[in-house]
This record gives C-alpha cells, structure tokens and sequence, in this order.
C-alpha cells in the first residue's frame, strides 16, 4: 500500500548548483494551544510525556484541560510507556502547508499507544507492527510524535523524514569555536566519527599549545580556523569565509574562572568571563546567523543547530564560580533571544547546561564532574535526538530537578 | 638664527627625517599573557560605532578599548614594584622633558637569529661603544633584534612548554646602564623590555626592576629600529596622560638626518 | 411536522461574494418556492464556515429579519439532520410556526486553507502538525484500517463514486458534469493513499435551505412536503474505539426506525454524509443495511444509481456535487424532500414514499464527532 521509495543508506548529498536559487526555509504548522506545549516542554529534554489524570490515572491526548473521564483537571505531565500498535498508515501526496507539500511524499501512522490514546505521528520508513514513539522537535521546534522502528538500528537516523526534524551531524559542515580545550578536542573527534563532512576548528592566541590539539590537524576533516569570539573583527572575517557553509555551529568558547565578588578585586575577570561567555556568543550570532538562517532548507545539508555550551549554573548562581555563573545566566538569556531568531529558518538552538567538567577550572570540585568525552557524546546524542534543552551527568539532573521542583530551595543550598 | 628655527627650517626641507617606530594597533596585534590565574592585559580591540549608517549618517567612528601595555608601549617607573614610590613615576606626572631624547641603537640581530634566548651584556655594551662611542646621558638605549619582522604572531610570541623565549639585557648589562650610563629608559622590539626567560634571573625581569626601580622607563614593541643610525637618532616617545598611568600605547617617532 | 420548499443554490467553484450573499440566496429561493413573506418565517437557523466573524443572529440583521426562534448550528455535515431536528421541537413546540433551515458557504481561493487551519484545537494541536492540512489523513487511516479489517478494496469504493457521478450528471446544480468510469477512477493521483482523486469531495460555494413547518400549515399553504417520521442524533459516541469504525447511528438506529414504524428494508433510497466513501460504508452497516464488516459484501450485491437497486446520493452526494462548507450537510436532506415530492428531475426514483438522510460531521481530531439521521415520508406515506 505504501508506495514511497524505501532508502537503504544516506546518500551523499551532490554539490550544490551555484546557478540555482537557495531554497527558502519553510515551517510545518506552529500553532499550539498552551497547554499543548506541554509536550513540547518534555521534547525539547528528550522525554515523551502525555497528561495522566491525578484522580482516576487516565493518560490523556490530545492535550486538554480536563480528564476526558472524570473531568478532573488535575492533569499531571508524566512520562509514558513510549510503545504502541501500528493502526494504520498513509502517505500523504498532497499538502496545502508549504513545508509538507515541498517534502512529498510523506509518511504518516496511527498508533494505538500502549498508555492508552490513540495518536497521529510521522512514520518512519522501517516500522512494523510494534512502534517505538518519540516525542521530538519538528523544524518548528514544536513537539510532533515520531513512530519508530521497536529495534534501534545503525542506519536508522538516515530516514528521510526523521532527518528533517534530527540534527544530525552526518554529512554536515560543523564548526566548533574552541577546539583547544579537552571538550572542543573531545567534540570534533566525536563529529568526525559521527560521519561530519568537514570540521572547522576555531582557536585563539595560536601562541599557546595544548596537548592533543595538534593531533586534531591529521583528521581529514578538520581545517583549522583562527578564531578569537573576543575579535569582532575576527569573528567577522572567519563568518565571510566560511558562514555560508556552517550547518552547525557549536560554540563552547569558555572563559572560566573560580571567583565570585568578595574573593577577587577588579572587574578585570569577571569581564573577561563576559566578553566570551556572553559578548562572544552575540557576535557570533550577528556574523554567523544571517547565512545559517538562509540555509534552513538548503537540500539534504541545511543549516540546521546552533549548540551553545551552557552551565547548569545559568539557572542557579554557585556562589564559588559566581561571576561564571553570572555570565552563563547572561548567555543563556541571550540564547533564548537567538532561538527565537533562528525559529523561523528552522535552526534550532540547543543549549547545554552541564554541571562541572572535569578541567582546571574545576579542580577543587569534588566529583562526580563530566567527563569531556562523555560531556561530547551527550552533545552528539542531542544533535541526533534533535532535543533542544540537554542536562548531560548526573550533577546537571540533580540540580535541574532541585530548581525545577523549588529554586528557592536551591539557591539556598548553594549559598551554604 | 636660533637651534630650533634651524631644526624647523632643515625639517620642512626634508633634510631631517621621520622613522615611525610604532606597530600598527590592531586585534592581531600579540598582546602580553600571563598565567591563567592572574589578571591580564587587554588585547587591542575596536567595535564600529557607525560608518555612514543608520547608527551615524555622516561619520564614522570607533571605541577601542586595550591595556594600558598593548602593542607598542611605554612603561612608566609605576609600573613595577621597585618604582611605585618614586616621585613622578606616572604617565601624567613624568615631566615632560623626559618624552624626548637622543637614541642608542644596539643591532644584536644576528645574535638574536640565531638564538631567542639572547642575553645582552655588560661586555657587548662595551664592544658596541668602541666602534659607536660612549652612550651619553638621558638617552634612550635601544636594543634592536629584528624581531619586528617576525610577523607571524607565532613566531613573534615565541612560546613553548617552558613559555616564552624572547632576547633582552641580563641583570648586569641592566645595572651597568642604569649606574654609570644614566640613561632615560631601555627599547625593546619584542613584548617585554625583559627577556622572554627573564622570570628565571636573579632578580626576576630584571630590566623591568632595575630601570624603574631608578624611575625610568620602557618602551616595547618597537619596530624599523633597523632604519636607524646606531648614533645620532632623536626619539620621541609620549604616552597618553592618564592619571595614576602604569605606561599608555603610543607614537614612537624618530628623527634622523637626511 | 414536515419539511417542505426544497433550495439549492447552484454550486460555483470561487465566489468572490460572502457567505451572507448565499444565504441571502437560499433564504429569497426558499421564499420564492414557498410564496410566504418574510414575516410569515418566524423561525431560522444557519449553518455556515465562512460567515465570520457572523453568525445566525447577525444575519438576522443583514437580511432584514426578525425570528422568535433563532438557532445556529455549526455541526458540519450533521447540520442538516441537526437543523430539522431543532426545527422541528420549536414548530412542535409552538415556538415558532415557519422555520426556515438554511446552509451556505462561499469559497475563495484560501477559504478551504483558513477554515482548516483554526477548525479545532485539537486539530491545530495534534493533526496539521503532521502536514495533511485537512482531514485526509484521518480519513486515509479511517479507510485503510477499514480495508485491512474488513477486506474492502479501492473497486468497492470506486463503484458508489461513478455511481454517484452517475446520477449527478441529472442534477442541474452539480459542479461535475463529466462521467465517470472504474478506469478513471482507479487511475487518478493519490491524495493520501489509500485515497486518491475521486475519494476526496471538491470544496466549492454553494447553499441549501429547506422550510420546517406543520403539516396543517403545510397543507394550508398548498406546498408539496415530506413528513418528518423519526430522527436521531449522537455526539462523540464510541470515544474508546482506537480508530473510528462505528458512529452514533449504530447507539440509536433500532429507535429511529421504531419512532418511524418501519425498518431499513423498505426505505426506497438512501442520503448518506459521503466526505470520503468509506464513511458511506459506514452509515450503511451502522444504520442497519447490511452488518459491521459486511459493507463490501454490501456494495458488489448492489446497484446506487438513482435508478439502481439501492439508490443512494440520489443527485450525487458531495462527492460529484461538491462540497459548499456546511451546505454538504443539507444536501442530502434537500435531496430527499424533492425525491418525495417528485421533484427529482431526470433521476426520480420510481414511487418513493421513503427515504433515510443521514448526517456526520465535525472531523475534531481523528473522528467525526457528530452524526444524525433522519427518515421521511412522501405524503402518502
């Protein structure tokens, strides 16, 4: 019944034809009532959440406002059984939304999901009976559900429909901003393992050496890239050179220093911590984000993620980083701002909220502190997920589940 | 007619000329860094404020912001620990006479060529007056290694795992001028009138200790030093009079005959 | 109570005129058919997409009228059997003696687009995200589990279409005025399969109007009529099927045909709500003509042409009539007032005395929610 050509394996997408018009992005359909954006809230951190009634336990969808059984309105967000029945399936070969029509034909299912509801999702090209749902980010950066394979595969993130709501690393052109610290040399390595085509390194003052960063130059990859985010016009030379390449652009320039107010005198640190943290991230996004948004929906390679290294010290100030957290508060605020703009090309921007790494920064910090391969691999695994709010390690969850549940609560533990 | 009517009216002939000994201000610029842990200086570093726009239809302008030693600098006695006592020992309390004054150019290119770590010395100062005469009072010394024309930032910083190698004087040479030359202050064309090394002398960046601690000054990242007579050369070097001013950027010129 | 003065306003395409203009229409006709003067229709309902930011009670001002019953009825295609069934309390009641029972919707170019995109929240929250932009979706998964579970194939379907388009070739209205044969339809594009060309209704102005009234009235004024004998409505019935298989009319069809006093055999013709033919299939088996999974069987026993076995969307259905907004859901009531007044023109059904019109509507999220049904009777019935 389903006619739609089934793909084997991601083809590399062909040199684009200078002598054609770029394709404009378009948007599926954003429109959501409030309190369906409760399903986009639990997307953008990677969970499938559907309303459970607090009084009789029914699991609730579409989203509303009252148990459709007992018309209790205590309806709680809660993660649900992500598993159900393929009802029936269509392909859609006509569409009056511009996105759709523009990406026909295009695979659809009913499923009977194990927690209940019954739910309209986007079908991926390998299902069976049995599916797997997610709940992702659709170009919108609205929460769609997504009907997969019941068994992950290797190739199945190569699904044509799949790839337009991921943003996978795969075939794409990525820059990393700082790819001198043990994270940027963690990351690139990741992405070139993650099948990216080309790896623009950015590092600054080229005086200083690291350990491990010439290593980076021999992958085939990567092309190193002067880049200072404190330079303006740095910043903007290296946009001209390569911006209208950039598919995604990870930014985890850092400046960081353990101090809050009392313990260190001047400003000189804490507008150092500024002026990459904070006023880095603004010039990148002038130079860089005109070109990226122009690419959203440049063939099979568009311009599709903006990942921003964070802290989990954006949501609540650790007093003995205090100016760091301070700056991470400001970038984040930012980050929001630059979400917003992205929104309408379809480029997400993801933001990474990590506890403390595992450097020099954070020497006196007891563990448990992430990783930089294991902070990298959490940021792939977003980048393929298309979440967009990520918490990678253990210190991040515990203290977004401290905030969320009672900040106040919080921001007293971190004075104590 | 009066010396400075003569000097004006040879000027305006073209019988004297500039040598500009300042590198351009730019962000490419290298800029002095220190341990992590401390506080740093300043890159050069300049945001557009309008250039016949929207922002401003008629003109164009910029702020900059930069240390007070970013790129071609003069250090005031202020600056290091031996000199913060001293009367006028700021940018804006050094009397003014003390901007203007003849040049010494010492050439240790070929030395420096062939080794970054070159030290100056008491008995290659001495050498040097044989063939070019006693340096005389209140002058600049100038020591020229051609570093200016490494201009890959690489290369001019110089660093490796044991940090940065750069040539300079060692204590001695420091000393010998300061006491039996008594000169105005010491030029270097690297960042730092101290050798790159210089943490490791005794006492540490000794240039910097001795010259100040003597209230005089310092100027660095000089460049067309090579341009220069060894003898004869009359510098200006002006910082901007900031209040309390450990040293400011500023215009070196040089004049020199024909 | 009967219903008389059946209108239809022919279908066109695009109108640049406002839904206010149709129905202004189909109000005049149903006065000009009946002869009675504005005052003398005291009663009124509207059904209509695109009359906002109106609705019934500013039409009342638009049009001149001053009704002592007045209801709006947005139920899509169940407005029609809906309409009739208010209607006829208020005229049962007292509270009104005329009622006029009136549907229309004009279409520009982006009328179809605009009222889908804010038909329901949960449309908007949970079905156009995935790109049908309509109900196709829904109903090419309504079709394709119907066609695994009950064996039904895209020639079943086919037949009621090019049956359909059969008889609205006789009816002057239509905006189809092309035959249709299996090969064609077989053969045409796929919307959203299983659903191709000629499963899908062609959005187009258009309204409908007929007069509720009592019989004595009715008599009294010398108007053809058809006698309401029994109807039935269920909204949101079998919430808890995971896809819809069954509506309202399975709950309610034993008591309709008890308040007619006769049963599904001896209706002489059948107006089905016919969005996509698999909901044709439906009402069949739910109101009893054949059972629950039997529809197939059902279709290759039967002929649908207006002079066929079992004539059903006698002047075409919406299918090969069009679909006027809200005015789908009266065609098939209109329809059947002229089969049993022996109005129908050129596809009369010999000697029918009754007829069973059938309303569903208001696709909310994955289902119709709303469904209807009502029998008549010719006058001598």
């Amino acid at each position: 019944m389903a006619s739609a050509p089934v793909q084997r394996s991601l083809d590399r997408p062909k040199r684009k034809n200078p002598v054609l018009r770029t394709r404009l992005p378009t948007l599926p359909p954003a429109a959501r009532s409030r309190v369906a954006l409760g399903l986009t809230a639990a997307a953008a951190l990677g969970r499938f959440e559907l309303q459970q009634c607090g009084e009789c336990g029914m699991v609730q969808y579409p989203p509303r406002e009252s148990c459709q059984s007992c018309l209790s309105v205590n309806l709680i967000w809660k993660i649900q059984k992500p598993e159900g029945e393929l009802l029936a399936q269509t392909v859609l070969h006509h569409s009056n939304d511009l996105f759709f029509r523009e990406r026909l034909p295009w695979r659809l299912g009913l499923v009977k999901l194990d927690c209940g509801p019954t739910v309209v999702a986007h079908l991926h090209e390998a299902v069976e009976q049995r599916v797997r749902v997610r709940a992702m980010l659709d170009r919108a950066g609205q929460a769609v559900i997504a009907a997969l394979p019941s068994k992950e595969s290797s190739d199945m993130a190569d699904d044509r429909q799949l790839r337009e709501f991921t943003c996978d690393p795969k075939q794409r052109k990525v820059l990393v901003t700082d790819g001198k610290t043990g994270l940027g040399q963690a990351l690139v390595k990741a992405l070139a393992k993650a099948g990216a085509d080309i790896i623009w390194v950015g590092h600054s003052e080229p005086w200083k050496k690291f350990a491990g960063f010439e290593d980076l130059q021999k992958l085939p990859q990567v092309t190193l890239l002067p880049l200072d985010v404190t330079d303006s016009k740095n910043v903007r030379e290296a946009a001209a050179e390569i911006a209208g390449k950039v598919d995604i652009l990870v930014n985890n320039a850092e400046h960081h220093r353990s101090s809050g107010i009392g313990n260190r005198q001047g400003v000189e640190t804490a507008r150092a911590e500024m002026d990459v943290n904070y006023f880095g991230l603004l010039r990148l996004a002038q130079e860089f984000g005109p070109a990226m948004r122009s690419r959203g929906a440049d063939g099979k390679a568009s311009a599709v993620a903006w990942v921003n290294l964070l802290s989990i010290y954006a949501h609540a100030n650790f007093p003995p980083h205090g100016t760091f957290s301070a700056s991470k508060a400001a970038a984040h605020s930012l980050a929001q701002c630059l979400r917003a703009e992205m929104r309408p090309a379809g480029v997400r921007v993801v933001n990474v909220f990590p506890g403390p790494i595992d450097d020099e920064w954070n020497q006196l910090l007891p563990p448990p502190k992430l990783a930089p391969d294991t902070l990298a691999r959490g940021i792939l695994g977003a980048l393929r997920e298309g979440v967009e709010d990520v918490y990678p390690g253990d210190v991040a969850q515990e203290w977004l589940a401290r905030w969320r549940d009672n900040p106040k609560a919080l921001e007293r533990e971190l004075s104590a | 007619m009066n010396a400075l009517a003569a000097f004006a009216e040879e000027f305006v002939k073209g019988k004297i000329r500039v040598v500009d000994l300042t590198q351009t201000l730019s962000p490419e610029f290298p800029n002095i860094s220190l341990p992590p842990e401390m506080g740093q200086a300043w890159p050069f570093r300049i945001e557009e404020v309008s250039r016949y726009d929207e922002r401003g239809p008629a003109w164009y302008w910029n702020n900059f912001s930069c240390g007070e030693h970013t790129g071609t600098h003069f250090d005031a006695p202020v600056h290091w620990i031996s000199g913060k006592d001293l009367p006028n020992n700021a940018t804006d309390s050094i009397p003014p006479e003390r901007f203007i004054g003849p040049a010494f150019v010492l050439d240790c290119s070929p030395e420096a060529a062939k080794d970054a770590d070159f030290l100056l010395t008491r008995q290659h100062i001495l050498d040097w007056e044989k063939q070019h005469g006693r340096i005389s009072p209140k002058s600049w010394v100038l020591m020229r290694t051609d570093w200016s024309k490494r201009h890959d930032p690489v290369e001019y910083q110089n660093y490796d795992e044991e940090g940065q190698h750069t040539p300079g004087p060692d204590v001695d040479a420091v000393q010998f001028l300061v006491a039996e030359r008594d000169i105005l202050g010491f030029g270097t064309e690297s960042i730092g009138t101290d050798a790159g090394q210089a943490y490791h002398l005794r006492p540490p960046y000794p240039c910097h200790y001795y010259m100040h601690g003597a209230g005089r000054y310092g100027l660095q990242c000089l460049t067309n030093l090579d341009q220069l007579p060894p003898t004869g050369a009359v510098v200006f070097a002006a910082p901007l009079k900031i209040r309390n001013g450990s040293g400011s950027p500023l215009r070196v010129l040089a004049l020199i005959h024909g | 109570m009967v219903l008389a003065a059946p209108v239809t306003v022919p279908y066109v395409r695009y109108s640049i005129r406002s839904a206010h203009w149709w129905l202004a229409r189909a109000f005049s006709a149903v006065m000009k058919s009946s002869n009675l003067q504005k005052g003398e229709i005291d009663g009124l309902t509207v059904s209509s997409f695109t009359l906002a930011p109106d609705t019934a009670i500013g039409l009342t001002q638009h049009l001149g009228l001053s009704p002592r019953w007045l209801d709006h009825i947005p139920l899509g295609g169940a407005s029609g059997v809906v309409a009739l069934r208010r209607a006829a309390r208020a005229v049962q009641a007292g509270d009104a003696d005329v009622v006029a029972c009136i549907a229309g919707d004009t279409n520009h170019v982006d009328s179809f687009r605009l009222t889908l995109a804010n038909f329901s929240q949960f449309a908007r929250d949970a079905v156009y995200p995935y790109g049908a932009g309509g109900p196709n979706a829904s109903f090419a998964f309504l079709t394709a589990y119907y066609m695994q579970k009950h064996g039904a194939k895209r020639e079943d379907f086919g037949k009621l279409c090019v049956a359909q388009r059969a008889n609205a070739l006789r009816f002057a209205c239509s905006l189809f005025k092309k035959s249709l044969t299996m090969a064609e339809y077989l053969a045409a594009r796929p919307i959203a399969e299983p659903l191709h060309l000629f499963d899908c209704v062609m959005p187009c102005a258009g309204a409908e109007a007929f007069l509720v009234l009592s019989e004595e009235r009715a008599k009294k004024l010398k108007l053809p009529y058809a006698r309401l004998l029994g109807t039935i409505e269920r909204h949101n019935a079998f919430a808890s099927d995971p896809v819809q298989m069954r509506a309202g009319w399975a709950l309610d069809r034993d008591d309709l045909y008890r308040q007619a006093g006769v049963g599904a055999e001896d209706m002489d013709f059948v107006e089905t709500y016919d969005d996509y033919p698999v909901i044709s299939l439906m009402q069949l088996e739910d109101l009893g003509f054949c059972a629950k999974g039997e529809g197939p069987a059902f279709v290759r026993k039967h002929g649908f042409t207006w002079d066929g076995s079992f004539p059903l969307n006698t002047s075409g259905g919406q299918l090969s009539v069009g679909q006027a907004g809200a005015a789908g859901g009266f065609l098939g009531m209109v329809e059947a007032i002229r089969q049993l007044t022996g109005q129908a023109d050129g596809r009369q059904v010999k000697s029918a005395k009754l007829g069973l019109v059938s309303g569903f509507g208001m696709i909310n999220y994955d289902r119709g929610l709303g469904s209807g049904a009502a029998i008549l009777g010719s006058s001598k019935a």
